[in-house]
């Protein structure tokens, strides 16, 4: 006979005849299976589900002349300062009044807390001056006014731009700090340093 | 009375159903995936709440890593060549075919400009232990940056979709962004896109509110 009993038990001589066994047609897949999730699980944990999201961010154009400047008025303004370890500083108006800060409630400090930080600050002064009526008669805008100090952070940055977006505030600018706001907020950590000893 | 019996089952499962959703996640997330580009330096990036997609190509990047090192990427690589051969014939940076050709397949630079020709000559894992990575100097005095950004634009040929990225640390300090974002002013580039990840506005804002709305 051409057909050969490959079966191990062909040996012992129990299945003499020429019949051969019928076998099942099913394959063990639980390797394959195991294989397939292996696989899975590797894409699945190297994969970058989340693409990066960008914020735009538009600079104005640097005008010698003074027309084209936009004027900020005091009443409209509200200044935030960014300083180290996440803190910010905020004051109404533009301070061009040296002599402000004798008001010791004029330059306050902050956080980037949900309750209670600058984004309450901001909603305040927007739904204020949306009160005010200009010469025209139509509502005033909030003009924030970013400035950020040398120790502040890129994350700061960002944040007080994404509480913009967040508030809706349609004008905003960043400006250089200056000297007069630096000086204030030495002092406000200073007092600050001082108050929790 | 008589005795119920229960036949006995076989406890071999058929997989077949399963295999098959096994694989078609399988091809699934295979033909999704998009490996991570390999980064000089890792970058963890603030959160906000916008949520325009980072384009894919025609892209200026500008990583600033939270010492404030500054490195540069484009992506096409006909553009980096033409970037690089610009830059060589300009500084007479006396590159070899080779080097330009390690700066075209590669991936970021981070050096000044006379080192580029020895930081090119090296393997990216090499470059880190030499100490060359510094970043491009942004100080006005040798602002090298700006030159990266010119020799990319013009590499660029006019491209209207070109964008132009800045992807900083949460810790970068303020005044390297400050310069990063001067420089960008100087050659009159107004349009900026700064990398963030996504975070959910929080409730009850103006910015969740309109959301809500649309």
């Amino acid at each position: 006979m051409a057909e050969m009993d490959t079966s191990s038990s062909g040996g012992k001589g129990k299945h003499q005849g020429t019949k051969s066994k019928k076998q099942s047609t099913r394959v063990d897949m639980t390797p394959m299976v195991d294989l397939g999730f292996l696989l899975i699980t590797f894409f699945m944990l190297t994969t970058t589900m989340s693409k990066p999201k960008t914020m735009d961010l538009i600079m104005p154009k640097d005008t010698k002349d003074e027309k084209e400047q936009n004027k900020v008025k005091e009443s409209t303004a509200l200044t935030i300062l960014l300083g180290k370890k996440d803190r910010v500083y905020y004051y109404e108006g533009l301070a061009q009044d040296p002599n402000a800060s004798a008001n010791p409630d004029f330059f306050k400090a902050t956080s980037f807390a949900n309750k209670g930080g600058i984004r309450d600050v901001i909603i305040k002064k927007r739904d204020e001056v949306a009160k005010a009526r200009n010469a025209k008669g139509e509502p005033e805008d909030v003009v924030v006014i970013i400035k950020a100090d040398d120790e502040a952070t890129y994350k700061d940055f960002v944040d007080i731009l994404d509480e913009m977006a967040i508030n809706r505030i349609q004008r905003y600018a960043t400006v250089d700090i200056s000297d007069q706001d630096k000086t204030w907020i030495r002092q406000t950590e200073a007092a600050n340093a001082g108050g929790s000893k | 009375m008589p005795k119920v019996k229960m036949p006995r089952k076989s406890t071999l499962v058929d997989m077949t159903a399963m295999c098959d959703v096994a694989f078609l996640l399988l091809t699934f997330f295979m033909l999704a995936t998009k490996f991570k580009p390999d980064e000089p330096v890792t970058v963890v990036t603030p959160s906000s709440i916008n949520t325009k997609l980072l384009p894919d190509s025609d892209v200026i990047m500008l990583t600033v890593d939270k010492d404030g090192r500054v490195f540069f990427s484009m992506d096409g690589q006909p553009k980096r060549q033409k970037l690089i051969q610009d830059l060589n014939s300009q500084y007479k940076l006396n590159l070899t075919d080779k080097e330009m050709n390690n700066f075209t397949i590669g991936a970021s630079v981070g050096t000044e400009l006379k080192n580029l020709k020895t930081y090119l000559s090296m393997k990216p894992e090499e470059r880190k232990k030499a100490g060359l990575e510094v970043g491009i100097p942004t100080d006005s005095a040798n602002n090298e940056v700006a030159v990266w950004i010119e020799y990319a634009r013009s590499a660029q040929g006019g491209n209207p979709r070109l964008q132009y990225c800045v992807k900083a640390d949460n810790g970068t300090p303020y005044p390297k962004i400050k310069d990063i974002l001067d420089t960008f002013k100087e050659k009159k580039i107004q349009k900026l896109n700064l990398v963030t990840n996504l975070e959910a506005p929080p409730p009850g804002t103006a910015a969740a509110l309109a959301r809500d709305e649309e």
